[in-house]
């Protein structure tokens, strides 16, 4: 079953296209990781989804119909900020309101609250930590402690924007395979954008790759070939494969520039112009 | 020496005192409660700054009101509420926020002290609206500031769990829904309401100590959504009563007993904080020297 579906969609601020004739269809239990370099429009994307971006042209439609903003058929994990110490939420508030969060009134403890809290911080590993304050988790408790927020309206899509960055690489692994494990367990179609894809690399089902105003999807191996890469950036690219990682060599530098709308945080990061799907088998 | 102490401690005649301020210690707790709440929202939204330029423009509107004849209550109103908007549709973005208030604080503060120059009254009264009062509640002027603080609280009550989302998690919360929007300008709006009443008791230079002080001494014992809310209360009221009770008979005003009480409430919390966080590095430390 198809839970979300962009058809001949575009988006554009002004005269900069990000992209335009999208066609993606994302089904159940479908994980779909979304590539490309930053300003490339992954952010726009997800914000689509969300309702909280209107397309330039063409159509989005989860479950059938037309997206609306705040459905709580979305589970979203938005990009890591690591709560600042003082944060006046333990780990299991952050889960609660998602459960709840949304809606008016004090928001009396209760029973059946307090049990589908725990329900959900024991789903994502988090019992142990639920009860610290926020600030006091490591990026890895947080992160899983987020994922257990997303899941707490029974999502049907769930949206990953860099769930995993400026995690360690044994934390990166737990909390995709937390993801991975999720989605398996309750059929959840993921898109996770991503400038590292390898951390997941084993458990994408396809990948959309954006670049240039222009996209490649398919399955890892048709997409992340030097071939393909090369003609979307209309400039020579290799991917390397090696070690069971990708590395993608000779992105034009051009493509990192402009950009408003990605995240900024990449900006300080210490990688080179061989961004993408490879930045950790470079460093 | 003995002077000077008695000028701000003097218990004599204190039952008599104690019926005839009742206003005021009744108006204290009630503040206590609403300002003990909004205080955790000031301190989730990061807008301490706001609180103290909100509590100049409602000055500059209680003096108005008082050279005007329109009555302190409702210029300190308008003059939050103006305040209050103008931060909230302005000042999206923290840094504009802080240069609004810059802009707003010091301009406000020049037309309630031209007005206070232009009123024709006694200067004790008029220094009361920056340094706080004790005498001045009287019936009406009470029932105002109880009807606005159940404003303040049942308004609170109605946004608290969607404006803690909106606070602490913002993007998911969008993603969610929450109309963050609104509900940041229904916030500044409960917050001029507060500031109004505060101006009025602990003055507008000493807002900070009921509306900022005692939650952030709740959040250093707790991060319990539950306990922070109660806590701030809890310091908040103690801070006022204690401050009105202290000052009944002596003859300065009543904000340095609130501000000291208030103060040192979170000296103590601080205190309290640091010895936890150290008992916890020492059992840390203990357990890895054990394994």
């Amino acid at each position: 079953m198809t839970v979300l579906r962009l058809s001949g969609a575009s988006l554009a601020y002004g005269s900069r296209r990000l992209w335009s004739g999208l066609d993606l269809e994302v089904a159940t239990g479908e994980f779909v990781a979304v590539l490309g370099a930053n300003g490339s429009g992954k952010t726009s994307l997800l914000k689509v989804i969300l309702g909280q971006q209107q397309l330039t042209a063409g159509s989005a439609e989860l479950l059938g119909e037309r997206i609306h903003g705040g459905d709580r058929r979305i589970g979203y994990i938005p990009q890591q900020k690591l709560a600042e110490p003082g944060t006046p939420l333990r780990g299991r508030d952050l889960v609660g309101l998602g459960v709840d969060g949304h809606r008016l009134g004090p928001g009396w403890p209760s029973r059946a609250r307090r049990e589908r809290v725990d329900a959900l911080l024991d789903s994502v590993g988090a019992s142990g930590f639920g009860d610290r304050p926020l600030g006091q988790l490591s990026g890895g408790e947080q992160q899983r402690l987020r994922v257990g927020q997303s899941l707490a309206g029974d999502p049907r899509l769930l949206l990953c924007d860099e769930p995993l960055i400026s995690l360690d690489l044994r934390h990166q692994r737990e909390v995709s395979e937390l993801i991975d494990r999720q989605r398996r367990e309750r059929e959840l179609g993921v898109l996770f954008v991503t400038h590292d894809v390898n951390p997941i690399l084993g458990m994408v089902d396809r990948v959309l790759y954006l670049a240039n105003g222009a996209f490649r999807i398919g399955t890892p191996d048709e997409v992340l070939r030097s071939e393909v890469l090369s003609e979307l950036y209309d400039s020579p690219i290799d991917v390397i494969r090696t070690g069971g990682r990708v590395v993608v060599v000779g992105v034009p530098d051009s493509s990192h520039h402009h950009d408003d709308e990605d995240h900024a945080e990449h900006a300080g990061h210490p990688h080179t112009s061989g961004f993408t799907a490879g930045q950790g088998g470079l460093a | 020496m003995n002077d000077l102490w008695s000028a701000i401690f003097d218990f004599s005649d204190y039952g008599e005192l104690i019926v005839l301020l009742r206003n005021s210690i009744f108006a204290g707790a009630v503040l206590g409660i609403a300002g003990g709440l909004i205080g955790v929202f000031v301190m989730q939204r990061d807008m301490a700054f706001a609180v103290h330029g909100i509590s100049e423009l409602s000055f500059a509107g209680a003096s108005a009101g008082l050279l005007l004849g329109l009555g302190v209550v409702q210029g300190a109103v308008v003059g939050s509420l103006i305040a209050a908007a103008l931060i909230g549709i302005l000042g999206t973005r923290a840094r504009d926020r802080n240069s609004i208030i810059a802009v707003l604080m010091p301009f406000g503060l020049g037309i309630g002290i031209l007005c206070l120059a232009l009123f024709p009254g006694r200067s004790a009264n008029k220094f009361g609206l920056l340094t706080g009062q004790i005498v001045a509640v009287d019936d009406p002027r009470l029932g105002a500031l109880l009807v606005i603080c159940a404003v303040v609280v049942v308004g609170l009550a109605v946004v608290w769990r969607p404006l803690v989302f909106a606070s602490l998690d913002a993007d998911v919360a969008v993603a969610r829904g929450v109309p963050a929007r609104a509900l940041s300008l229904v916030f500044m709006l409960l917050l001029g309401l507060t500031i109004a009443v505060s101006v009025q008791i602990v003055g507008a230079l000493l807002v900070l100590s009921i509306l900022v002080t005692p939650a952030a001494a709740a959040l250093r014992l707790t991060a319990s959504p539950v306990w922070v809310p109660v806590l701030s209360v809890v310091f908040a009221t103690v801070s006022l009563v204690g401050g009105i009770l202290l000052a009944l008979g002596a003859s300065v005003p009543i904000s340095p007993y609130v501000t000291t009480i208030s103060f040192l409430i979170y000296v103590i919390a601080r205190v309290i904080a640091w010895q936890r966080s150290r008992v916890r590095r020492e059992r840390i430390i203990a357990t890895e020297v054990l394994a």
